[in-house]
């Protein structure tokens, strides 16, 4: 897919919060003997939740982009982890950043790519005209279910874009997009349930690899692009071992991928994850450079974008912090403070 | 606090907007309608700097209804940038570590719920400052 008017992204924030569990001490209660997905995992305080990070993210994405916030007319929140069953977050996010009252808000869900879904929007509702800037938040505190495979790598974590005509305010710019979506029952929750239930294996091959190589290969075709074309690739992380696998299968060097990666630090932030990867590697891209970057969210369906790195990235990356800095601002706690944190017992 | 009451004080909560005395120059938070130094009337809105150090501080040991899952938590007389003082709840900070002098950042929280199917009241906080932070 590609716009008429070409738009790019005016200013990225990432949030992370400071806590973190690792995988060994999950593995210590639950006596887990193969090795672990990640390392560790991040964790909200408890007065943090899918709003307050998202609100968090928006703010850097505002110091970056050095614009008004009410001259941001659309907030899309893609998240799996809404606060009220019914109420959106949208509205909450756009009123602390004192974009309303006029102002398009709402909620996507589409599990781990309704951060990106939002994106698409934004890049139409500018594209278009209809708006002058339009922010796209991908944010999730996803839970697992005690001892089940999720547990090790569910994260908590918030990335926001604000996407606007492209200038010389432009970090990057969209080359192209292309969304690949089928009807696939890999992962869901149904309505009232605290935890979500997946197929296991199943979620491999016909969910996240088909739905991930579609959308990149799709792109690629589309922009008459090959994986030597880009400098970096950024994938959806569920874990560390997915990434790497469809790099591979696609093509692209282990040292295009590994910038992006955060998955083994902070764990999978779901509807986040991929736009905190490609994050990250905006903190170190350099002008001129191609970022291919691809979402997966189950149910199933993968957004790949092209990107460019722009001359203004230079200047607008250190007026936030970078994704390493929220990295780097780490507390670890152990299982019972964890589970204090994520509401695990239901008093 | 009840619903009507948290609505039309959110925007103050939210983004930090206090009251500048248009006569004194002092400033207030949380806002005020009469100045409290020089009693003059005309006052207005002004939103607050998000960055200040704290002055001094409390660890809430006991705590009123609503807020017992955080304590025991920290609350800060916090000095602003622009020499305004305000009371605020620090977080992400364990009691032990916090210092006077510390420089903290305003970020935006959850305040207390209102049960499990109440309303969730988010308002700002002070945290300690992030590498890159300004
Ligand atoms: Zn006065």
């Amino acid at each position: 897919m590609r716009t008429i008017r070409e738009v790019g992204i005016v200013g990225y924030g990432v949030y992370v919060p400071q806590y973190r569990v690792s995988d060994e001490e999950i593995a210590r209660i639950w006596h887990r003997e193969a090795p672990p997905p990640v390392k560790e995992k991040s964790v909200v305080n408890l007065d943090e939740d899918s709003i307050t990070m998202s609100v968090e993210a928006a703010r850097y994405a505002i110091a970056r982009a050095r614009i008004d916030p009410r001259d941001i007319e659309a907030i899309r929140v893609g998240t799996e982890s809404k606060p009220y069953a019914v109420k959106p977050c949208a509205t909450v996010v756009a009123e602390a950043i004192g974009a309303t009252p006029k102002v398009l808000a709402c909620d996507l869900e589409f599990a781990c790519k309704a951060g990106t879904e939002g994106l698409q929007d934004c890049i139409a509702l500018v594209a278009s005209g209809m708006t002058k800037y339009a922010m796209a938040i991908g944010v999730d505190t996803a839970q697992g279910r005690p001892g089940d495979e999720l547990e090790y790598t569910a994260g908590c974590g918030a990335a926001a874009y604000i996407v606007g005509l492209k200038s010389d305010d432009t970090i990057a710019y969209f080359e192209g997009s292309y969304s690949f979506v089928t009807d696939t029952p890999d992962f869901w929750r149904r309505e009232g349930q605290f935890y979500p239930r997946h197929t296991g294996r199943f979620t491999g091959e016909p969910a996240y690899f088909r739905h991930i190589v579609s959308a990149a290969k799709g792109l690629m075709d589309e922009l008459g692009l090959k994986p030597s074309d880009f400098d970096y690739a950024v994938f959806h992380q569920p874990n560390l071992k997915f990434p790497l696998r469809v790099a591979r299968i696609l093509g692209f060097d282990r040292e295009k991928v590994q910038p992006g990666i955060v998955v083994t630090e902070i764990g999978n932030t779901y509807a986040a994850s991929m736009l905190i990867g490609l994050a990250s590697v905006l903190d170190v891209a350099k002008p001129g450079q191609r970022i291919l970057a691809v979402s997966f969210g189950s149910g199933a369906g993968s957004d790949a974008f092209s990107i460019i790195v722009q001359d203004a990235i230079e200047d607008k990356r250190n007026l936030a912090p970078r994704v390493r800095d929220l990295i780097r601002r780490r507390a670890l706690i152990d299982y019972a403070l964890y589970v204090k944190h994520r509401r695990k017992i239901r008093v | 606090m009840s619903v009507p009451i948290y609505w039309r004080e959110s925007k103050y909560r939210y983004k930090l907007i206090g009251s500048e005395c248009m006569k004194c120059h002092k400033r207030f938070y949380p806002p005020k309608r009469v100045c409290p130094v020089c009693g003059s009337r005309e006052l207005k809105d002004v939103k607050l700097p998000d960055k200040g150090h704290v002055v001094t501080y409390t660890i809430i040991r006991v705590p009123p209804k609503g807020y017992e899952e955080y304590a025991p938590y920290p609350i800060a007389l916090i000095e602003l940038e622009d020499g305004t003082r305000l009371i605020a709840q620090l977080t992400d900070v364990d009691p032990k570590d916090v210092k006077i002098g510390m420089v903290v950042k305003a970020t935006f929280r959850k305040l207390s719920e209102i049960g499990r199917d109440g309303i969730i009241q988010y308002g700002v906080k002070f945290r300690p400052l992030i590498e890159n932070e300004s």
